[in-house]
């Protein structure tokens, strides 16, 4: 039984370290930082004080005249919008006249909308009877329909992005929406993957958008010690896998990819840039905070995947890993790495482009999943920077400090979220 | 391709403002029964709809393993009703899972392989708990200006303020957290996934998970969704939409009327459906009983507007044509339609063109159920509930009336079953869903399990 292939036939991302796939990509070789103080709100008396942003954006640069009708959207959503026109572009479809845009669909692990912080603190405090020490919900929804606005909370559904890109592309095929947190894009287009392979779909428009760069996600991820508060050394606060990192630093952005059946690519003459070969989505089923101790569902992720690829351990020359650089994720990771890799872990690069890109949460699996894809095309693997004190609990390589030139044919990208998600990818150069 | 895996239904679990249990719901249904009323849960008094589908007096405890208890201080209302209808559906389904188990619920162990028991769970944006959150921000407010108004002050909110909120905060609003605790509570290891598409979530949930088992990656799925809307900030998102009833404040059982000349809005809600999708061979060998089988899935987008409904109804067209014809069936096929209806006027009016559409001339005679007349829209979890009660009018061979649907407005045109239930024999039915915010829109069909 043959089945369909999925291949990779372009490529957009808003990343915290720009907005291009090829600078952005000659930025991470380089081991540049995209984290600063941050900016977007005056943080200043937070726990953390400081985030990877996207910086310089205006989604009117990227929509041209679509930009009017799609002005009100979140922040986020306009990542996911221009990451999208990038990667619509990338493919060449701007001049596919002849696609089936029933057959078109979009599989998104978009995060929800930032909370309207001003009217909404407003409304709570307003509302608040302080001599009661309750809500009075009458006050409340008096201040909350003078100050909320239709829009705004309309904006904030999940779900929105990828409604948007469905009107700006007219695509009317299959429509998704997974929030996973932190695996959600890696799940999305694993999903759609998998929507292509099955005939629902010819060509689907995947990957995710995020944005938690906001006082109510600052204060969740700081009240869940998350977040690394190397306030004063913020650049290299970002350290994957050294014995010293003290959390994960929030980033923010958009990364999609067209994915499309292989014939359907060949037949309008597109280049092809990779292919999806694997999945794998398992859950820890653990507990709501720690991951498995063994790394249990993260080896089931991947030698899942490994197997849906119908690869061998000894293709896969690069691990793009999860890595967010708190201690629990690190350690159980290369645990569950050494798992499925065995003697062969060893020999494997690993390393984590968070160390310079922040987290993306949603977005940050496609964003990973692009660095694949651009590894195996230029021979050149990403460094995991700030890398510095060696762990005993954490003894791979993992690319330190410089990227590596390597020829690479396989790679495997990982991503697992709050709640034990856990999600991978097995991406390769496209070969007949 | 040969040696396809069907799928079949052997377990549901329904929580909605009519009962616990997908029979409870199902019999009210049928009786005619309105679980739609004046809000009790809080003072609504100042919103412009002031009813909703609430559900009053559940115990999550009775329904995770004593160890688990601790953990439910984290679970925002809509997990606890995903938890609670999660446990509903695997007891229904007759399996021992590890919640069963650790209960001393059943004899002998385990019967259920973990690493091929998945979950696929429709969720919606989470509200914010406003008692606990707005008590939070409350103590970093400014001090009270000469008109007594407070602003509220980020700085103190950053140095101290937010310590008010547990530290696991941010973990009950998180939409995957409906999975993650039932994959906890039940040890479902196999692929998870949670589909976050409003009102088409529960649909979009099923069909993934129908197509997860189908294609060999997992044996047994618990899929569905929850929502709950009944709370200050989901019924004032509502409100700002304008997409409630407010003419019926006074009556709310006459409030929400699905495809009615009369309609004039939704009405919120609370509510869970899962169910326990099973690879046929597999429930054949335990002996399970089923309930249906699902046979076919669609999906599809409005392409013109990210709010606004189309007026023919394409996006849901679509969906349904493509799940008919996954299912190898024509619109003639068809003995039973369930339809979304969420009672606003342009959304059950773009709702019934697709279905219209797809169905073609069968649409005159073929009945079609809704609910949301009895139960509301809860977002999330209504397709799920939806379709546990689809399935259950099958089985039954009853159709429920919907309750407020008194004259079928003309630009609907579909054979709404009013009035009193109707004893009719289903072979296959289409189940619909469409996001009133998004328009991504997903049908399923089921055809009666072979005898």
């Amino acid at each position: 039984m043959t089945r369909r292939r999925v291949v990779v036939t372009g490529m957009g991302w808003i990343t915290p370290l720009g907005h291009d796939l090829e600078g952005t990509w000659q930025r991470v070789i380089k081991g540049e930082s995209g984290i600063a103080p941050t900016t977007i709100f005056d943080g200043g008396t937070f726990p953390t004080q400081f985030a990877a942003e996207v910086k310089g954006f205006e989604a009117s640069d990227f929509l041209g005249g679509d930009y009017e009708a799609h002005k009100d959207v979140s922040r986020q959503a306009g990542f996911a919008l221009a990451a999208a026109r990038l990667a619509w572009k990338h493919a060449g479809l701007g001049k596919a006249a002849s696609l089936d845009k029933s057959r078109v669909g979009i599989y998104l692990g978009g995060g929800e909308g930032p909370m309207d912080f001003d009217n909404f603190t407003a409304a709570a405090v307003e509302g608040w009877n302080y001599a009661e020490d309750d809500l009075d919900t009458k006050r409340w929804a008096d201040v909350a329909y003078e100050r909320l606005r239709k829009i705004v909370e309309a904006e904030q559904d999940p779900n929105m992005a990828a409604a948007h890109m469905a009107t700006m592309f007219g695509v009317e095929g299959p429509n998704f929406n997974t929030l996973t947190a932190c695996a959600a894009s890696t799940q999305a287009i694993g999903e759609a993957t998998n929507i292509i392979r099955r005939g629902d779909a010819d060509a689907m428009i995947s990957g995710g958008c995020h944005s938690m760069i906001h006082p109510f996600g600052v204060t969740g991820f700081n009240r869940l010690t998350a977040l690394s508060t190397r306030n004063d050394t913020c650049v290299t606060a970002s350290r994957p896998f050294d014995r010293t990192r003290d959390g994960f630093v929030l980033g923010e952005g958009a990364g999609m990819l067209i994915l499309e059946e292989l014939q359907h690519a060949r037949s309008r003459g597109a280049e092809i840039h990779a292919e999806i070969r694997g999945y794998g989505s398992t859950a820890d089923a653990f507990r709501i905070t720690d991951i498995h101790e063994d790394g249990r569902g993260g080896i089931a992720a991947m030698r899942t995947a490994i197997e849906d690829a119908g690869v061998k351990l000894e293709d896969i020359g690069y691990i793009s890993a999860h890595g967010t650089g708190t201690q629990e994720n690190d350690k159980i990771e290369t645990k569950a790495i050494k798992g499925v890799f065995g003697d062969r872990a060893k020999n494997v690069a690993i390393s984590s482009v968070k160390s310079m890109m922040g987290h993306l949460i949603a977005a940050a699996g496609a964003c990973e999943l692009i660095t694949c894809i651009l590894a195996i095309r230029d021979g050149v693997l990403p460094p995991t920077m700030n890398y510095e004190n060696p762990d005993t609990a954490c003894d791979l390589d993992y690319i330190p400090n410089q990227a590596r030139k390597t020829a690479v044919t396989t790679c495997l990208s990982n991503s697992f979220g709050f709640g034990g998600q856990n999600d991978t990818l097995v991406v390769s150069a496209f070969n007949d | 391709m040969t040696d396809v895996r069907r799928v079949v239904v052997t377990g549901m679990g329904v929580v909605s403002p009519l009962g616990t249990g997908v029979s409870d719901t199902f019999d009210a249904l049928v009786e005619k029964r309105c679980g739609i009323d004046r809000i009790k849960s809080f003072d609504a008094s100042h919103f412009t709809s002031q009813i909703a589908g609430e559900i009053e007096g559940y115990n999550v405890k009775d329904c995770v393993p004593k160890g688990y208890r601790k953990a439910i201080k984290v679970m925002a209302r809509d997990i606890e009703l995903a938890v609670i209808a999660a446990y509903h559906a695997v007891r229904d389904a007759g399996l021992r899972t590890k919640c069963l188990v650790d209960r001393s619920e059943v004899e002998g162990g385990v019967d259920v392989d973990s690493t091929r028991f998945g979950a696929n769970i429709g969720a919606g944006l989470i509200c914010a708990d406003l008692n606990e959150l707005a008590g939070a921000l409350a103590t970093s407010a400014e001090h009270p200006d000469a008109t007594g108004n407070r602003g509220f002050s980020l700085e103190k909110w950053g140095s101290d303020g937010m310590t008010n909120l547990t530290p696991l905060w941010l973990l009950k609003f998180l939409p995957n957290m409906l999975a993650c605790h039932v994959t906890i509570v039940h040890d479902c290891q196999a692929p998870s996934n949670t589909s976050t598409c409003g009102e088409a979530s529960s649909h979009l949930a099923i069909g993934e998970a129908f197509r997860t088992i189908s294609r060999g990656a997992a044996d047994l799925c618990i899929c569905g969704g929850a929502e709950s809307k009944t709370n200050p900030m989901g019924l004032m998102r509502q409100s700002l939409l304008g997409r409630l009833s407010t003419d019926c404040n006074d009556r709310p059982a006459e409030a929400c009327r699905p495809f009615d000349a009369a309609r004039t809005g939704t009405v919120v809600s609370e509510g869970a459906g899962l169910l326990i999708l099973e690879e046929r061979e597999r429930a054949r060998a335990r002996g399970a009983e089923i309930y249906a089988e699902v046979v076919g899935f669609g999906a599809g987008a409005n392409a013109s507007n990210w709010l606004k409904p189309q007026s023919d109804g394409r996006a849901v067209a679509l969906a349904t044509s493509k799940a008919l014809a996954d299912a190898g069936v024509s619109g003639d096929d068809v003995d039973l339609v369930n339809a979304a209806g969420v009672g606003t006027r342009e959304h059950d009016a773009s709702e019934a063109a697709g279905i219209r559409a797809a169905l073609g001339d069968r649409c005159r005679e073929v009945p079609v159920i809704a609910t949301k007349g009895a139960i509301g829209n809860n977002g999330a979890g209504s397709g799920a509930i939806d379709l546990a009660m689809t399935i259950m009018a099958m089985k039954r061979g009853v159709l429920p009336p919907s309750i407020n649907t008194r004259e079928v407005d003309p630009d609907c045109g579909l054979n709404v079953v009013r009035g009193d239930p109707i004893d009719s024999r289903a072979d296959v039915a289409v189940s619909v869903a469409t996001a009133l915010s998004g328009g991504q829109s997903g049908a399923i069909v089921i055809r009666r399990a072979s005898e």
